[in-house]
């Protein structure tokens, strides 16, 4: 091993902890061994009814019971999790003393229908308005909705947990929230204000009004049978995103502190990159220089070259217009290599975990390298002929990994991009 | 504690260099100084009666959103947060400044967007009468809500769209969990600069208090302010928040950025910490703010302070106990004249405490209680403390430059 500080002087900062839940199930090994079989997670929602909605299938993770139900709740749990499978792999600190900051990527909270509907019943009346709701909502009835509503609450219970320490930041990025949690807590380590952070990203939003508002903005697949099917990345007959429940935690320290109390290294966060692209709102920049930026940004932070990379871990969300765009974008930045190097998109088998998909996929990351293995890209029947992506299609591969690129992209203009490498530059 | 984010010796001082405001006393900072100081209140205590809200004082949005198109996009928490932006930048001199728009950090505190309430009324009122069909929520939700009305909700597109309608091209976080979140936002950006990670950031948030679908939120806590409006420290037998509409957006940069650049100061950002108290018992909050309040710089200064409390108990009260102990500060309440802005309000008091410091004087007090009183002079340090109604505190040092 080298020196415990990178190329630009600032600490190495390792993972020594992972844990994670998908539709495929909870933990690594069980992920881990679905995923390089090429297994889908995605099925017909039996959560609530799909009558009426154009999509009927998600990446649901039915196993973990909440009571009562809620997104928001379903959130929670997962991220409690996988948290202490990561906290268990780690061995840090005491229980429920960690010993550093919490960053929680976690999907914005509302009141749910279910709750809206307990509400709408109490009124006692069938004729009522808006502000009959409100007369009724008070006098502690309600108190734990409150609390189950707050956008703090999630990373409030993990922190009294867990006992990490100052305030949990929770954070969106849309889709690349995940990513952006790791981010943070790269950072954290690096400015030397801790030696370790928690880095959590969860999202249990499968319901119905969250399929509505995707469904209008026609971003989600509607291939419904059969629903293994559905998600498609690169290829010609993709047509949306799959919408999908999972949780993603990582341990991460600097590699002095790692090696000090003789933690095992399961990887390295190389490099992080963020850019922001103010052209649509829901649409990348045409010429994709935001993407193309963002992923230059990470190469630049890790002090890497793109000849570096030997898998990419793409976005692959299998809508038409992300995977064009991540194709063209990686292009220019990786030339002739963007169509040698490996690329999947473990999106083909839990779909899109919106929220949790950074670190999901950041995990996976760091399994490839462990494991020395690609997991597939499934549903690669139809290559799509402008994608000329080297894809790991249907069936896993060997391979030498030293480097993998992560991206994220998101609603708003978020991008964000990871390098994970499985020993220090 | 790890994570508390002080300029450490040897790192970048930080200027607050940018302030937009729009509140419900009035747009900018010379309408906001002057109703503070003519101690001018604006409250709507019929629109939402029995509650009590600060209404947004009307803006013209064209000024700083010229494009309709881009105003519908948005519901109206966005479109305040996207015009206070837009005065942050104008404040700061770099509005429409390409090189700099381009690399800027954006940090904003957000919570969601406003529901259509007559699509919640109608679905729930036809289930009263008996729609009960399997798929009658999913239909109904097909049909009524608006495609785009999702994106008017979703947390990051208050940053999605200051990044649009501005031209920003650096990088983008949107912090969530209600008050602390506009202090880690700034913590954060704070440290960023501090270290060298980031030369300039937008900080800030805006939060539309002129709301029912918040106003149900909070009343399941039974935390909103009924009936009659009374400064936040006189609510004891009362106690609640009126909820504020407001923006609230600064630029933080680092001195060597700014002085390249010939951008004066309002003041400098010096400290920003936050911690999670367990408020399980009485008193926990309390000796948080304590610990908060030891970890910020020596205070040798003229000093003041200015509180978010919300006017919602215990976290009043425990707030109090932690201000009696330092009765030497005067202090003041933005809860009082502003309402509470939920995520905006940290930012808030940081942008008042910093324009106090510029104009040379902390704007008076207006409260009944003694909790508030008078300051002669100028002060030069002014320590803003953000505890949320139920969890969260967070604690800022903002200083003259010396």
């Amino acid at each position: 091993m080298t020196a415990p500080r990178d190329k630009l002087g600032r600490p190495v900062v390792v993972v020594t902890g992972m844990g994670i839940m998908t539709s495929l199930g909870a933990g690594k090994a069980d992920n881990w061994a679905k995923l390089v079989a090429g297994e889908s997670g995605i099925r017909t929602i039996t959560r609530f009814p799909v009558d009426g909605l154009k999509t009927t299938m998600a990446g649901t993770v039915d196993f973990v019971s909440v009571d009562p139900f809620s997104s928001t709740g379903l959130s929670e749990r997962m991220a409690e999790l996988v948290t202490e499978e990561a906290l268990e792999q780690a061995g840090i600190g005491a229980k429920a003393d960690f010993p550093g900051p919490l960053f929680l990527a976690v999907a914005p909270v509302e009141v749910e229908w279910p709750q809206r509907r307990e509400l709408g019943r109490a009124v006692g009346s069938p004729d009522f308005t808006y502000d009959d709701l409100l007369r009724i909502s008070g006098g502690g009835k309600y108190s734990a909705y409150h609390h189950r509503f707050m956008f703090g609450s999630v990373a409030a219970h993990l922190a009294e947990t867990f006992g990490t320490k100052g305030s949990p930041i929770s954070l969106s990025t849309a889709c690349a929230s995940g990513a952006t949690s790791i981010q943070l807590g790269v950072e954290a380590i690096r400015r030397g204000e801790t030696d370790a952070a928690l880095c959590v990203a969860t999202d249990g939003t499968v319901n119905p009004e969250a399929l509505v508002r995707f469904s209008l903005l026609s971003a989600l697949s509607t291939q419904n049978d059969p629903p293994q099917a559905a998600s498609r990345p690169f290829s010609k007959n993709r047509d949306g995103f799959v919408m999908a429940e999972g949780a993603g935690a990582l341990v991460l320290e600097s590699y002095e502190a790692a090696v000090a109390r003789g933690a095992k290294i399961l990887g390295v966060i190389a490099g992080c990159g963020e850019l922001t692209d103010s052209f649509h709102r829901t649409r990348s920049s045409p010429d994709g220089k935001p993407i193309i930026g963002c992923m230059n940004k990470t190469l630049a932070d890790a002090g890497m070259t793109p000849d570096q990379i030997d898998h990419i871990n793409a976005h692959g969300t299998a809508t038409p217009e992300n995977d064009k765009m991540e194709f063209n974008t990686t292009s220019a930045v990786f030339g002739e290599r963007a169509q040698q190097i490996p690329v999947t998109s473990n999106k083909s088998m839990v779909g899109h975990t919106i929220s949790a998909a950074g670190a999901v996929e950041a995990i996976f990351s760091l399994l490839t390298l462990e494991h020395q293995r690609i997991p597939p890209t499934i549903n690669y029947e139809t290559p799509d002929p402008t994608i000329l992506f080297n894809v790991v299609g249907n069936t896993a591969r060997d391979a030498r990994v030293t480097a993998v690129m992560s991206n994220s992209f998101g609603f708003g203009g978020q991008n964000a991009s990871l390098i994970l490498t499985r020993e220090p530059a | 504690m790890t994570d508390t984010s002080a300029a450490k010796p040897g790192q970048t001082e930080v200027w607050i260099t940018g302030i937009g405001l729009a509140t419900s006393l009035g747009e900018g900072l010379d309408a906001n100084w002057a109703a503070l100081q003519q101690k001018r209140i604006n409250v709507d205590e019929k629109g939402f009666a029995p509650y009590i809200v600060h209404p947004l004082m009307p803006v013209t949005f064209d000024s700083q959103i010229p494009k309709k198109g881009d105003q519908r996009q948005m519901e109206a928490w966005q479109r305040i947060g996207t015009y206070a932006a837009g005065l942050a930048l104008d404040s700061a001199g770099i509005k429409g400044n390409k090189d700099i728009l381009s690399k800027i950090d954006m940090v904003v505190a957000a919570g969601g967007g406003e529901r259509d309430l007559n699509v919640d009324t109608g679905v729930l009122t036809a289930e009263a009468n008996g729609a009960n069909a399997p798929g009658f929520l999913n239909e109904r939700l097909m049909s009524d809500l608006r495609p785009t009305l999702f994106l008017a909700q979703l947390s990051n597109l208050l940053a999605g769209n200051i990044a649009i309608v501005h031209g920003l091209g650096g990088t983008s976080r949107t912090f969530m969990g209600e008050e602390v979140a506009g202090a880690d936002a700034a913590r954060i950006a704070l440290s960023r600069i501090a270290s060298g990670e980031s030369d300039i950031a937008l900080v800030g948030g805006s939060h539309n208090g002129e709301r029912k679908d918040l106003l149900v939120l909070y009343e399941f806590g039974d935390f909103n302010l009924k009936d009659k409006f009374a400064p936040v420290w006189a609510r004891k037998d009362h106690p609640g928040f009126a909820l504020g509409s407001a923006g609230a957006f600064l630029v933080l940069e680092s001195r060597a950025h700014a002085e390249a650049r010939g951008a004066k100061p309002f003041a400098k950002l010096s400290s920003v910490v936050a911690d999670l108290a367990r408020r399980k018992q009485g008193g926990d909050m309390t000796a948080t703010l304590e610990q908060l309040w030891a970890k910020l710089p020596k205070r040798e200064g003229k000093g003041a302070i200015i509180s978010g409390a919300t006017g919602a108990e215990p976290a009043t009260s425990e707030e109090r106990g932690f201000l009696q102990a330092h009765a030497d500060f005067p202090v003041r309440s933005t809860g009082t004249m502003f309402g509470h802005t939920m995520e905006t309000q940290f930012p808030l008091g940081i942008a008042l405490a910093a324009l106090s410091i510029s104009r040379g004087a902390l704007f008076p007090p207006n409260d009944s209680t003694g909790t508030e009183i008078e300051m002669q002079g100028a002060p030069t340090q002014i320590v803003v403390v953000g505890a949320g109604h139920w969890r969260g505190e967070g604690m800022a040092l903002v200083e003259a430059v010396g």
